[in-house]
Parts: structure tokens; sequence; C-alpha cells
């Protein structure tokens, strides 16, 4: 067993998400984390798929992935160098008395503190996995009200993409196109 | 599967379309797709959104619109149509009702890849997420059952959704498409362009040729075998590579065991031709795969029903798996090579330089398991010494068939339903053609068998057309009949009647202790049914009145025929693969002679009683009780 982050570039259609969720269901994969964005073209989004298992299992999700029409190309970032980030927002009990001590802490680890009230701060912390868990440990005892984290996300270094040569939108298409997802 | 530019091209010039745009509505656009992928029979169900549509349908008489007496039969049917020729069979239906009931026909398209697509219409665009009026999210319900699925939103995207439908439901893996069509999208007008440049879906490219590295490393294999065997499915048929599997086999000196569904995928008179493996197939046939050093997979899914026990399954052999869906290899049974591309193509390839070799040793083993299966034979000439378990008077289902087959030269196209009867035609009628059986083998689905012989018959008119269904199969669908009668469909209809749910009472006399809970039928007189839809009808109840009812239905040359057979109630079909047991731990039928054994044994047990009346009985029925042939 192992992590394994997947990126899988979809088009922009209706139910694109459902598909890929529902595959998720249909097959049992068991997903750590799914997260979905626009990319650098209308037409296309990007997600990245974290999945804790063997890698047969991991074969066997870029496959069925690859089966859905909507998904145009996939890839395993195992395979080569790539910079994974996750961001939470974390809104931690504090009082005039311990704010000085999150504050220091954010510091650290380079988080921002982008919400201030009399009782609580949020905060913005951006990293790897473990650089978010080890935070939130940290901030734990201060009491954290609740917190959010986006998943990972994932980019290959330097000249690896993912492939989407040859992908001419369709005008008629394209007006059809709404904010799907 | 079709070349589809030519196709397009070929519908363009007979539809006499102009290259010139002009407004049309968009269930005319609807329509002209239909036309200009080749469709010929639409069959379907009329109903509220979907009207405008039907209502196009009257300007285009070359569209024959076939009426169901309820969706799922469209949906079979247009599934019977695509097998029988390998075209994409079209089923239309409504909203709401009328699409869910399309759903057990798409998912068993979906399970043995067939190309089918279905139009449904749905409530307006405005009204959508309502809950209005016949209002059912069919694209969500049909997401896990279908290749692809399309709700179209504005009419401008209508052609390219209808014309990438069809592209997808053909190409490749075949599968079942849909495109849902709100009412108000099938009523607007727009200028209709039928697109022509290629169909361009960045995240769809069928594979076609293998890469030469895997090509070789299965030719070292197969050079290096000694024991191989091919195993043949549905793909075979599907890629048209019927010929490229025969010459390979023949190259190589490589017996042929086949699926379900790789029924076809040569002629079962080929002397390479083991005949079907799996649950119920030949004994000799699961021995020699377990007993295989090297496995060549064509087409064929390692279902459950076909490996048994996945952990003791063909455990000494190399595997070769090649499939058109990357998603298949490695997915059940892990292979030694996994090869992605159309089987034509590979085949050709891998026969190019396949070697021949010698297997005799392997084949006179065969042959050992092969004379041990055919003592145990029950179905044998009516004049010959017949097997002491077969019941003296009594019409077996398996003697239906094997006489069928005799009857009509093996020359039919069977469709089958789902259940006993269903594995018998799998042992006793032998396909010499592709496409001439078309059975459920994925889903099961029950009820298939009439409709999908329906849609069978009107794709291959020029084919004499059986349907093989149970009496259970039968009466889920049997409204078809009225189908069948509007439409002059000549399909011969054989129910191998036992007033039973013949294969769950199977189980439940293996697996749990003969309690026939739910399994007995108290059926309608089937004759008199068919009769009141106008059909001719016989009923069968000795194997010797089989030859001409066959020959009086096959006289009938319009509309349909029916004949029930009835059949002896508590026949068993043998051998069986337990489920979840090893391929070659099968229940077996007994020899002559073990049986006559069992017998003794069990009038002995009974001995100690000698003065009650059953002594009086001969021993083998007395032996027998309720079970038959055990």
């Amino acid at each position: 067993m192992a992590k394994h982050i997947l990126a899988a570039l979809v088009e922009n259609r209706p139910g694109v998400l459902a598909r890929v969720a529902n595959l998720f269901r249909r097959r049992s994969f068991n997903i750590d984390s799914l997260s979905v964005g626009r990319t650098q073209r209308d037409e296309m989004s990007r997600m990245t798929i974290v999945m804790e298992s063997d890698s047969a299992e991991a074969d066997r999700l870029v496959k069925n992935l690859y089966k859905l029409v909507d998904v145009v190309h996939v890839d395993h970032l195992h395979s080569q160098p790539s910079v994974v980030r996750e961001m939470a927002l974390v809104k931690v009990k504090a009082s005039s008395e311990n704010r000085r001590e999150v504050i220091q802490l954010c510091d650290i680890f380079r988080a921002r503190i982008i919400d201030v009230s009399a009782e609580s701060l949020v905060v913005e912390i951006t990293g790897e996995e473990e650089k978010l868990e080890n935070f939130t440990e940290l901030v734990r005892p201060f009491g954290i009200v609740e917190m959010v984290r986006t998943g990972m996300i994932a980019l290959g270094r330097g000249g690896h993409t993912l492939k989407d040569e040859g992908f001419k939108p369709n005008r008629s298409r394209a007006a059809a196109r709404r904010n799907v997802l | 599967m079709s070349d589809e530019t030519t196709a397009t091209d070929r519908a363009n010039e007979e539809a006499g379309t102009s290259t010139d745009a002009v407004v049309l509505t968009g269930a005319e656009i609807v329509c002209e797709c239909l036309l200009r992928e080749g469709v010929d029979i639409v069959f379907g169900y009329p109903g509220g959104a979907i009207l405008p549509t039907y209502d196009a349908l009257t300007k285009y008489p070359q569209l024959h619109h076939v009426l169901t007496r309820h969706e799922q039969g469209a949906s079979h049917m247009a599934d019977g149509y695509a097998r029988a020729t390998g075209k994409v069979g079209v089923a239309m239906a409504t909203s709401g009702p009328g699409a869910t009931n399309l759903v057990t026909g798409i998912a068993t398209a979906m399970m043995d890849s067939s190309p089918i697509v279905c139009v449904t219409g749905q409530v307006p665009t405005g009204a959508i997420g309502s809950d209005a009026f016949q209002e059912t999210d069919v694209t969500g319900i049909t997401l896990p059952i279908t290749k692809h699925n399309y709700l179209v939103t504005s009419i401008e995207e209508l052609p390219e959704v209808m014309r990438e439908a069809f592209h997808i439901a053909r190409t490749g893996r075949p599968g079942p498409v849909l495109v849902d069509i709100p009412k108000d999208v099938q009523i607007q007008e727009a200028e209709f362009v039928y697109p022509t440049e290629p169909i361009e879906l960045p995240g769809y490219s069928p594979p076609r040729a293998a890469r030469a590295r895997q090509v070789d490393a299965a030719l070292e294999l197969i050079r290096k075998s000694k024991r191989p065997i091919i195993l043949a499915g549905h793909g075979i048929s599907m890629a048209g590579a019927n010929r490229e599997l025969a010459q390979l086999a023949e190259k190589a000196q490589i017996p042929i065991a086949l699926t379900l569904l790789g029924k076809g995928a040569i002629s079962e008179h080929h002397p390479l031709c083991l005949g079907m493996m799996g649950m119920h197939g030949g004994a000799e046939v699961n021995h020699a795969i377990q007993q295989a050093d090297l496995l060549i997979a064509l087409g064929m899914r390692f279902d459950d029903r076909v490996t048994g026990n996945l952990a003791t399954y063909a455990r000494d052999s190399r595997k070769i798996h090649v499939d058109i869906d990357p998603s298949e290899i490695n997915k059940n049974v892990t292979v030694d090579v996994g090869i992605v591309g159309d089987l034509g193509e590979v085949l050709s390839q891998l026969l190019d330089r396949v070697e021949r070799r010698p297997n005799e040793a392997w084949f006179d083993r065969i042959a050992e398991w092969r004379a041990d299966s055919e003592l145990r034979e029950i179905v044998r000439p009516a004049d010959a010494p017949q097997h002491p378990a077969v019941p003296e008077g009594k019409l077996l289902g398996a003697q239906v068939i094997r006489d069928l087959f005799e009857f009509t030269d093996g020359g039919a196209i069977t469709v089958t339903d789902v259940g006993q009867h269903q594995m018998w035609e799998a042992q006793y009628y032998h396909h010499e053609r592709p496409h001439s059986l078309i059975t459920s083998g994925g889903l099961g689905t029950m009820g298939f068998g009439l409709p999908a012989a329906i849609g069978a018959k009107m794709s291959r008119p020029d084919q004499e057309v059986w349907a093989i269904v149970g009496d259970g199969g039968f009466q889920m669908t049997m409204m078809e009949l009225a189908t069948a009668v509007q439409e002059e469909v000549n399909v011969h209809i054989a129910i191998i009647n036992n007033g039973f749910l013949g294969m769950v009472r199977q189980w439940q006399e293996f697996f749990y202790e003969e309690r026939y809970n739910q399994t007995p039928m108290v059926n309608p007189d089937f004759c008199k049914l068919a009769e009141a839809y106008g059909i001719p009808t016989v009923r069968v109840t000795e194997r010797g009145q089989i030859e001409e009812a066959v020959k009086a239905s096959r006289s009938q040359t319009a509309g349909p025929t029916l004949i029930d057979f009835v059949v002896e109630k508590e026949e068993i079909v043998f051998p069986m693969v337990p489920a979840g047991a090893d391929l070659d731990d099968m229940i077996r039928r007994p020899t002559p002679e073990e049986f006559e054994q069992q017998c003794r044994e069990r009038a002995a047990a009974k001995a100690p009683e000698p003065e009650t009346a059953e002594s009086e009985e001969p021993a083998a029925a007395a032996a027998l009780g309720s079970r038959f042939g055990v």
C-alpha cells in the first residue's frame, strides 16, 4: 500500500464530475481526496485524485478513467518528479492571552492569518500533506473550531505536462458549456 | 464494426440530402441524423416528452418504427437487431417511466458490449430538476450502464451529439449510448448542417494494432507451450476476426474453447473447436483449461462463470490476454502478456509469424476427457441405446434442443432467454456462423429472448430465427407477441416448459436441500394464449413429435409461430461447477455404470422394508426419488 497521486485532464462537460465520482463508487475504489478545477483552457478541467492502494489498484483506476469518454488524459504522478500542494483553512481558538503563541506557530509554518476576531483566528496554510498535519497537531491544543482542506493538487516538474495535443474545442458545443462542475 | 464514414456517405446518398443548410426542428434533426447513420428501424413507444419526434417520424417513411408493448421490449429488440448484424440498434422512449423501462435492456447491452443508441424524450429544459410530470434523471440513472450518455441542452449541439452517439456505440468495445432530448429542444428550429469533418473526441480513441514487443512476447509463449488452449469470446465475432482465429488455431495446432457469447467465433464442427467452457461447459473443456500450460484469451473477460475459483484457475499456465478494452487486462486474472488492440489486427500480426507445432500428446489427453464425457451423454439418437437415467416416456429439454438443432439443419439464428434452456442451447445447438447465437450472457436477463428474437429477425429477415425460451422468462416479456403479430415477424418461438424456474430449482436441489421455494409455476395454456393473438401453435409432449412440430413451424413463413414443449420437470443441466468452486470440480452426470451402481445401493438401503409396495418398483425408479439422473 502506498499513496498514489493521479492527475486527470477532463473535458469541461456537464456531468463529468458525476461520471468520475460514480466510477469510484461503482468499482469500489477508495479515494483519499479529489480536487477539481479549471485549467488555463476553458474547455478543460483538471482533477487530482489521491488514493491509498497497491499499484495494481491504481493501475485499474487509470484504465477505468480512460474508459470515460470525457477523460482526455490521465497520469500517474508517482512515476515522475512532481510538486504537490494542499491548502487548509483552520479556525483556531485564540483569545488575547494566547493569540501571540498561535501567531508564532503560523510564522514558523509560513502560514497566513486571514481573519481575526476576539475569539479566534482563521489561518491559511499551504504545503505538502505532512506539513498540514503537523500544523494542525500543534494548534489542536488551542482548540480547532473548524477547518477545511482542499485535497491535494499536483503538477509534474519541468517539461512534464498532461497531454492534450490535438484537442480542438468544438464551437457549437462550447456554446453549450456552462459552469459544469 | 462497419466503417462509419462510408456508412454515413452511403446514408447521405440514399437519403438524397443536399449539403445546403435547411431550417429544421430538433425532432427532424434527430430523424435526419438517424437516416445518415444508416438506421432503417426504430423500436419504441411514444409518450408526451418524445411526441415531437414521433410527429416528425411521419415525414420520414424510410425510418420504420416498431411499436413495442413495453419499452423494455424496445431496448431488447434494438439489442437483438444489433447482435444479429453488428449494426447499431435504435430504441426510442418518452421521459420518466418510458426511459426507466429501457433500463434493463440497456444494462443487458452494456454487459454484452452490444451497440445500441437509445433516444429518450425529456421534460423541457426549464422544467428539468423541478420534479415535473414524467421527469426522471435518466442520464443519472444510466450513468453506470451506458458506454456514454448525453443530455442535449441546445439544438445546436444535437447533430454532433447524435453523430458521436453512434460513433461511440459502434467503435472500440461497442456498447449502449443514451441521448436524452428535452421536449423544447425537439420543438426548436435551427439551421441543420450535418457535420462532415471527422469526429474529434480527445478522450476517446479505440486502439487498433498491438505493439510489436507484446506480439513478440506472445509468440515466444506460444512457441514454448506444450499444452496451449485458446479461449475465444464475443470479441472475435464483434471484430469480425473469425477467419483469423481459425487460421491461427490451424497454423499453430491449438484447440479452442468458447465462452457462451463466443459461440459462433469458429464453427463448432471444426476439429479444433472443443465447445463451451465454464459453469455448464464441457467437462473435457474445463479439464483442458485447468491442465493447460498456456491460455490464449481472445476477446473474453474471465467472467466468474467461466473461471470458477480464481485462486485455483489454470494455476500452471502462462496467460496471454488480447482485448480491445485495456481495463479488462489484469482485471480478474493476472496475465503474463496483455495485448490491447483490435482482434482482427492482432491476430493477423500473430498469424504472420506463429509456427506450426506438434501438440499430439495434448490432443490425446483432451480426447480421453471427451470419451469420458460421451459415456455420460444423455441425449442420444432415438434408436441408440439410451442412458439408463433417462426416464421412459418423458421429454427432456436437452433432447428438444438437440433435435431442434438437427431439424433446423443447425442453420438458424437462435435467440435464447436465460436459464436451463439457455445452457442446453449452448451445449446442444452447434453454431457454425458468427452472430448466430444471441443470448444475454453477462447480465443474464430473463425476458430477453422473445423481444431480442423479434429484433434479430427484423435485422436479418433472410434468416430463420428461433426464440428458445423458458416458461419463466417468456412470461416476463410475452406481451411482445402482439408486436410480432402486428409487424408480421416470422419468428419461431420454442417454449421449454417445465412448470418450474428450472435453473433456480436446480440450485435449490443442489445447495438448498431441495426446498423448492417460489420456483414451481402455474402457467397459462401457452397454446391458447398464442392463439388469442392469432398465432399458430403446436404442443409437444413426446420426443417423437418434435420433428413434425418443427417442420410445421418452419412451413409458416409469415408471422410468428409457437411450440409449447412440455418437458420433464426435474431435469438438471450437467455438468455444473458450483459457484465459487474450482473449475474442474464439477458435478457430473454419472456414467451408466455409476448410475446402475447408485441404483443398486439405494435399492439395498431401502431393502429392510420388503412388504411395502415400493419394493415392486424397478430399482432405478426407486432410486430416483424426486431426483433426476443423479
